[in-house]
């Protein structure tokens, strides 16, 4: 070292410049370049926009633009449709979050166990995962008509089936039930991961200590899983309150205003009606209870996530 | 970093963002430019003759250099348009749809067409018969062409009104009994004896509540007044014209159900409401098929119009050379061109003899009785300023009407009270 800082060259600075972390750090840059540039361009960057657009009375057709403040949140509180929307999406991703996850969790459980054609009922499964939903929407579509495939098999029993998506009981059933099965698959493949993880000498030394099932389910599996459970809920939930193209396709949002859930409130109000402004609001609201919804869970996690706490 | 090493950086991310704004285009403003007209119609004859005008356009005007049809799809025809304008990629010109010319006209987003049109050697501005222009004018202005004045009809399967015991259209017309009354419960009759469908409300589906227009129509009802300031949903005669129909849904079974689907043109059903231009999907060796004006209501023989308009979008970098393209595109020549798809505005034009010519599939006497006397006695479909929220509001009301044991007053009742606070 000592001889180095004796005979400098122009040489020796410049390798001492470039050096091995530096050339790291570089690297480390340019692979992030890309992941940032995307989420700037195309999530920060829209989400401010939105809460911009959301200050203002925005008519397309008119190619008006003018500032109003904070009018489109105060129609916000005063619009008497959103509290039948906002139910109306609790109830959705309520019955989506619970039904998803515990049929996700038993066909994990089931396809955990040693049985011939396993293979075949896991990719069975899977496949709606990898269906364009658009496509299994308009299907499903077809099953749930009054004089569909559904009714046509419940009739073969000697039930008379509902008309699904023209009840106010049942169109919301129907349309959670056929997003189950659109992605239970993806969860589902997510358990039977985590449930592999789990070390098999511990149900061993559970089953000499006389524990039943039930109990190794509550004491061994649910506690190691946990970590995955709460990748699930938050992935599930978040994609709850996303929903679209199935209220688009199968119901519009009838009847009455029964399936009418915040996105596709809000697409009507911007796209439909042309209030873009009070619609980039009503994103502004979705935003909010994502955001708070998720940072309750993460919350939470160290009261029940294993490893956590 | 050194100072040297940034410098070099910013100026690499500053080629790069110009490398990027060079290849999203934009385009030589003193060159040939390029228009494009969205339309909600992909159908392969439609385009063929919408290009072939277009390129005759292009041959003698060197200051276009293309001009394509962007067909998007008819369900979210508006809404898409709408996303367009919104993502400052507006088309030129559009094809707009009735229920959406309020919204457009009165909204200043489309382009004057009187002095371009008017100005145009032989286009004769005149010849479009008044009642064809009015929902496209403002001030005296005219702002779209009517490029589609299409009458509402009723096509029907004989063969099933046969194989039912029923008279023909034919027949029931020569015996007065041309009437909603009779019609149904031909249907009905239809429905009971084949298992087939009796009538069927073409884009209806318990939802496109606008299309019901074509019958209540038949007893007096509006959906709301002529000044469109008073809902029409609650007055006697739409009670009486939705009791009508609500009975020959779910007592007489003369309609498909909700949730139940049937296709005129696939043979599943014994009537169909809609208009002329769906004659294309009739097939060569299909079942014999007959076309008939609306059946009588109550009130006497009537006839409502579809339409479609022609317009320039304000937001178009190339007004001027759009509005030339209207002109040429709509003038007498090519509007008998399109005639043999688009009933034309043109009171000249809307002769059997003219129309025969370009709908080989239609008779003299249909085109008579269902598209020129349509034309000139027609009322409008329903459309109003902020048609889409109205739409959607009457669409969420009605869905309670659609069950067997609803109160129908009551439900025209509710239609009003949601709807009222949106017309006043």
């Amino acid at each position: 070292m000592s001889r180095l800082r004796e005979q400098p060259t122009t040489a020796g600075r410049a390798r001492r410049w470039w050096t091995a972390r530096r050339r790291d750090q570089l690297a480390g840059y340019l692979f992030i370049t890309p992941q940032i540039l995307g989420t700037a361009l195309f999530v920060i960057a829209p989400l401010v926009m939105v809460a911009w657009y959301s200050l203002h009375e925005w008519n397309v057709l008119a190619g008006s633009f003018e500032f109003v403040g904070d009018a489109n949140y105060r129609q916000l509180l005063d619009d008497p449709g959103l509290p039948g929307v906002l139910a109306a999406t609790g109830v959705f991703s309520l019955g989506l979050v619970v039904l998803n996850l515990s049929l996700a969790l038993w066909l994990a459980i089931m396809l955990n166990r040693r049985f011939a054609g396993t293979t075949v009922f896991r990719t069975v499964f899977f496949s709606p995962v990898v269906v364009s939903l658009v496509a299994w929407t308009i299907v499903w579509g077809f099953l749930l008509q009054n004089d569909g495939g559904i009714n046509g098999l419940l009739s073969v029993i000697g039930v008379d089936g509902p008309n699904w998506l023209r009840g106010e009981a049942t169109a919301m059933g129907a349309v959670v039930v056929v997003q189950v099965f659109k992605n239970v698959g993806l969860n589902m493949v997510l358990f039977l991961a985590a449930l592999q993880g789990v070390p098999r000498e511990l149900y061993e030394a559970a089953s000499i200590d006389g524990a039943s099932p039930w109990r190794q389910f509550r004491r061994i599996t649910v506690p190691l899983i946990s970590p995955t459970i709460l990748l699930t809920s938050i992935i599930t939930i978040v994609g709850s309150l996303q929903v679209f193209a199935q209220i688009d396709v199968l119901t519009q949002g009838g009847p009455g205003t029964s399936t009418t859930v915040l996105v596709y409130y809000l697409y009507q109000q911007a796209f439909d009606f042309h209030h873009f402004g009070y619609g980039s609001t009503l994103a502004m609201l979705l935003f909010v209870i994502v955001l708070v919804l998720t940072i309750i869970q993460w919350r939470m996690r160290r009261r029940w996530v294993f490893h956590e706490n | 970093m050194t100072t040297r090493t940034r410098n070099r950086l910013a100026a690499a991310g500053l080629a790069g963002v110009l490398a990027l704004s060079a290849c999203g285009g934009g385009g030589d403003d003193d060159g040939p430019v390029d228009l494009r007209m969205t339309i909600w119609t992909a159908n392969d004859a439609h385009l063929e003759l919408f290009n072939e005008i277009a390129d005759a356009y292009i041959a003698d005007n060197p200051g276009v250099a293309s001009i394509t049809f962007d067909p998007l799809p008819f369900e979210k025809y508006t809404s898409t348009l709408t996303t367009q304008i919104a993502g400052d990629n507006a088309p030129d010109m559009a094809w707009i749809l009735e229920n959406a010319a309020p919204d457009f006209v009165s909204s200043g987003a489309l382009v004057p067409l009187t002095e371009k049109l008017g100005g145009t050697e032989g286009y004769d501005l005149d010849d479009l018969e008044p009642a064809t222009t009015a929902l496209w004018e403002a001030d005296g202005e005219l702002y779209a062409y009517p490029f589609s004045t299409s009458p509402f009809g009723v096509f029907v399967n004989n063969d099933l009104l046969t194989d039912a015991g029923q008279p023909t259209a034919a027949e029931l017309r020569e015996s007065g009994d041309w009437n909603w009354e009779r019609v149904i419960e031909a249907a009905a009759a239809v429905n009971d004896s084949t298992g087939k469908a009796g009538l069927v409300v073409r884009d209806f589906d318990y939802t496109g509540w606008d299309n019901l227009s074509t019958m209540w129509a038949g007893w007096g009802a509006q959906a709301w007044s002529d000044d469109g300031t008073t809902c029409g949903f609650d007055q006697p005669a739409m009670v009486e014209a939705m009791t009508f129909l609500h009975e020959a849904i779910f007592e007489q079974s003369a309609l498909p159900g909700p949730g139940s689907t049937a296709d005129f043109f696939a043979g599943d059903s014994a009537f169909t409401i809609t208009q002329i231009s769906r004659a294309s999907l009739l097939e060569e060796d299909g079942f014999d098929w007959d076309l008939a004006p609306l059946p009588a209501g109550p009130q006497g023989e009537y006839s409502v119009i579809g339409q479609a308009g022609l317009g320039v979008l304000k937001l178009s970098k190339h007004q001027e050379e759009a509005a030339d393209f209207v002109a040429f595109m709509t003038n007498p020549e090519n509007s008998a061109k399109l005639a043999q798809f688009f009933p034309p505005p043109r009171a000249s034009q809307l002769t059997a003899e003219t129309l025969g010519q370009t709908n080989p599939l239609l008779s003299p006497e249909q085109l008579q009785s269902v598209v020129i006397d349509g034309i000139a006695t027609g009322i409008v479909k329903p459309s109003h300023l902020g048609q889409a929220e109205i739409s959607e509001t009457v669409r969420a009301q009605l869905d309670s009407l659609w069950t067997a044991d609803a109160d129908v007053a009551g439900v025209m009742s509710q239609v009003c009270q949601a709807i009222q606070p949106l017309l006043d």
